[in-house]
């Protein structure tokens, strides 16, 4: 066996660290779909009719879709007669406070390295913890609503601000969007809300942990933030899984609502389980992400750093109505062993004077297949507006994949495009450069790693920065090629 | 310090290195000189633990221990080090953060506790003097849009924050003016103690102007032709090496 066939077998026999779960009694629906499931699940929430109405009309519609498949990507259909589409760790009650919550929760929690009481007490962070289904605990709540700021679980939102779920929910992502937010819409059954009041900046970062925890579930959460005039926003979204042989499903909606010159980042670390060195198991991450600048002046910004996952097939995206408004997507995919990635965004320029800036890094190493699929979108009256798009990708080995797929659209001839892509390998000279200093060969290539993808990791806040730079080096162990 | 004996090295079956045999001890220059295609970046090279090129036979024993069975970051975790005759370029990574992430592996080995940022920017001021460096170089993304200067005197510096027990500069001199040169070669002699020992490979005297060399050794065809001391690097620069070609062909 060659040196770079070795790295290569320690590099796809590293181990997911998140890989264990907890025995916690809960309370499921039994396996598959139907509307009676859609019903059991409303009705488990005790939501008011509009909403279980508006789920149907959801499942009628998925009903009568099929699955995409212009993804590059390829596995076997989810089963979803055998997913289980709502499972919530018993005991549960609505949390007023942290000490409410289930001790084994937060003990969950805690081995993640989310603290939530230490959260509570000594960071600037606020964190809403979503467990399988549900919202298990919501730090900084009080103070926050001091502000007028809303953060909290989905369902809360349908109880105590049903007008604002109302006028928002499905505003960005319809229900028909695409199969899986249609899935999504039909059988969601928490996620985070976050209202940001007018003109106000939030002074904390809001945080959500989730996690699926129990066998054979989907999690299928939804996430909406709404930001109004002159607000700001910074949110960050984390996400692990048990290690678990068959796959696990994982159809989230996020929308985003800006108002004039509102201002949302979204910040993603993702970190699924993976699968195991051979490709079995791991989560199907099939996520619809988007964002509405509907304001003049609006921003928003997606940051992702995507390691984790089976496959992946997301595209946050922003709509850029407003005029002057501004799209930013800063991505990172990872991908090692059999993971697929069919990751990138879309801008779709609609305003006069907007503009998007694209930054895509794809790293991928074993037997891996890492795609970025973009797309930008020019309308006739978005006058002078502008796009930049970069692409790199950066192979381990010889026997991943990295790919890209640019699509551009532009129907005024005001507009300005620049795309850049290149393709490189990680080079013997670097890693020799490093080895001959002292630094061993995985350190090395966590690295040069991290000094690749810098200038996304820079976008990230502080304390997620640090973490997401830790993930990296660990999924990076031991590769080189 | 270092004891090579026989050492035969081949790169994608082409035998370089033919029988190399030195000894170096501590406190002592070696000047490795030779034509071009002679070997000497190999020898280099293969003494670092660069891994295009095998070893086929031969032993080199590097304080008391094997050097050729230990990977590349072990030997310059026990103290060999290689000045770049080309530096590489990493992007997004800082000299600063290159050497702290290097010192505190090397440290890691010799069973010392992590370098803290207090103490690791001291080091690196001193360093920096020696070399005569700027702090807004470190900060750039290592040896990335480098003049051919600052990358070498780059290299020197590392050696600086490293403090290696033996030293391999490969063709360090290539690429300086005369004040690089002068500053670079400063940066060596002050390092020098009678603990290191540092082996100089170069085409030209030059830089033995400045390093003065304890030995000269002549590489022609994978084998020393020729030892001697400083003064046979002057008789190179003289005559050029074609008479060393003759009496080795002949011999």
């Amino acid at each position: 066996m060659s040196k770079d066939d070795q790295i290569l077998e320690q590099f796809a026999s590293k181990e997911y660290e998140h890989g264990w779960s907890v025995d916690f009694e809960a309370d499921s629906a039994p396996p598959g779909l139907s509307e009676d499931i859609v019903r059991f699940i409303s009705a488990k929430k005790d939501e008011p009719s509009w909403l279980l109405e508006w789920r149907l009309k959801a499942y009628r519609n998925w009903r009568k879709m099929i699955e995409p498949k212009w993804a590059n990507v390829h596995y076997p259909k989810p089963q979803f007669e055998d997913i289980i589409y709502y499972s919530a760790p018993k005991k549960k009650k609505t949390a007023e406070s942290l000490d409410e919550v289930d001790p084994e929760l937060l003990k969950t929690f805690e081995r993640l390295g989310i603290s939530l009481t230490e959260q509570k007490r000594l960071t600037g962070v606020a964190v809403d913890a979503v467990m399988d289904s549900v919202s298990v605990g919501t730090t900084f709540k009080k103070q926050l609503l001091e502000q007028g700021i809303i953060f909290c679980s989905f369902s809360e939102a349908v109880k105590d601000y049903p007008e604002l779920v109302k006028k928002y929910i499905g505003s960005v992502v319809p229900s028909n969007d695409n199969f899986y937010a249609a899935l999504n819409s039909a059988v969601f059954s928490d996620g985070s809300f976050c209202y940001i009041p007018k003109g106000v900046r939030c002074p904390v970062e809001l945080s959500t942990y989730f996690r699926i925890n129990a066998a054979n579930t989907g999690q299928f959460e939804r996430t909406l933030i709404v930001a109004e005039e002159d607000s700001y926003v910074s949110y960050l979204e984390g996400c692990t899984a048990p290690q678990r042989d068959e796959n696990q499903l994982h159809a989230a909606v996020v929308e985003i609502y800006a108002a004039k010159s509102a201002e949302v980042k979204y910040s993603t670390v993702q970190n699924w389980y993976p699968g195991d060195k051979n490709g079995k198991g791991g989560i199907y991450n099939f996520v619809t992400k988007r964002g509405i600048c509907a304001g003049d002046y609006a921003k928003i910004s997606w940051t992702q750093v995507e390691t984790g996952s089976a496959v992946t097939w997301k595209y946050p995206s922003c709509i850029l109505k407003g005029d002057y408004s501004q799209g930013e997507f800063y991505s990172v995919a990872v991908t090692n062993n059999y993971q697929q990635a069919d990751t990138g965004t879309k801008m779709i320029h609609i305003g006069k004077n907007t503009k998007s800036r694209i930054v895509s890094k794809g790293v991928s190493g074993g037997y891996s297949q890492n795609s970025y699929r973009g797309l930008v979108e020019i309308h006739p009256r978005a006058e002078n507006s502008r796009n930049f798009s970069q692409c790199d990708s950066l192979l381990m080995g010889d026997k991943c994949g990295a790919h890209t797929f640019p699509y551009i659209e532009v129907k005024n001839k005001s507009s300005q495009i620049e795309h850049e892509a290149t393709t490189s390998k990680i080079g013997e000279d670097q890693i020799f450069y490093c080895t001959q200093r002292g630094i061993d060969e995985e350190s090395a290539v966590a690295l040069i790693v991290n000094g690749y993808c810098k200038e996304v990791l820079n976008k990230l806040p502080m304390e997620f920065a640090v973490e997401a730079q830790k993930l990296l080096a660990l999924t990076l162990e031991g590769s080189v090629g | 310090m270092l004891s090579i004996k026989n050492l035969h090295a081949s790169i994608e079956g082409k035998e370089i290195l033919k029988g190399i045999n030195l000894e170096v001890k501590a406190g002592e220059v070696h000047a490795i000189m030779g034509p071009n295609g002679s070997g000497k970046s190999t020898l280099a090279s293969v003494l670092a633990g660069r891994e295009d090129y095998t070893v086929d036979s031969g032993e080199v024993v590097f304080q008391s221990k094997d050097l050729l069975d230990m990977g590349a970051d072990v030997r310059a975790k026990e103290g060999v080090f290689l000045a770049f005759q080309y530096p590489i370029e990493i992007p997004g990574v800082t000299t600063t953060n290159f050497m702290k992430t290097a010192i505190n592996k090397v440290r890691e080995h010799r069973g010392l506790e992590p370098l803290d940022a207090v103490s690791f920017l001291k080091l690196m001021k001193e360093k920096m003097k020696l070399v005569e460096i700027d702090q807004s170089l470190l900060s750039r993304s290592l040896n990335e849009g480098f003049s051919g200067g600052e990358k070498k005197r780059n290299e020197i510096f590392q050696m600086a924050m490293l403090e290696p027990t033996l030293a391999i500069l490969d063709e360090t001199d290539s690429g300086l003016d005369i004040d690089a040169l002068r500053i670079v070669a400063n940066g060596v002699n002050t390092l020098k103690n009678p603990d290191n020992a540092t082996i100089v490979v170069t085409h030209y005297q030059r830089l033995l102007d400045y390093i003065v060399p304890d030995f000269v050794h002549v590489l022609y065809d994978g084998k020393i032709v020729k030892s001697g001391g400083k003064d046979l690097a002057k008789e190179l620069e003289k005559r050029g090496y074609d008479w060393i070609k003759e009496e080795a062909d002949v011999a």
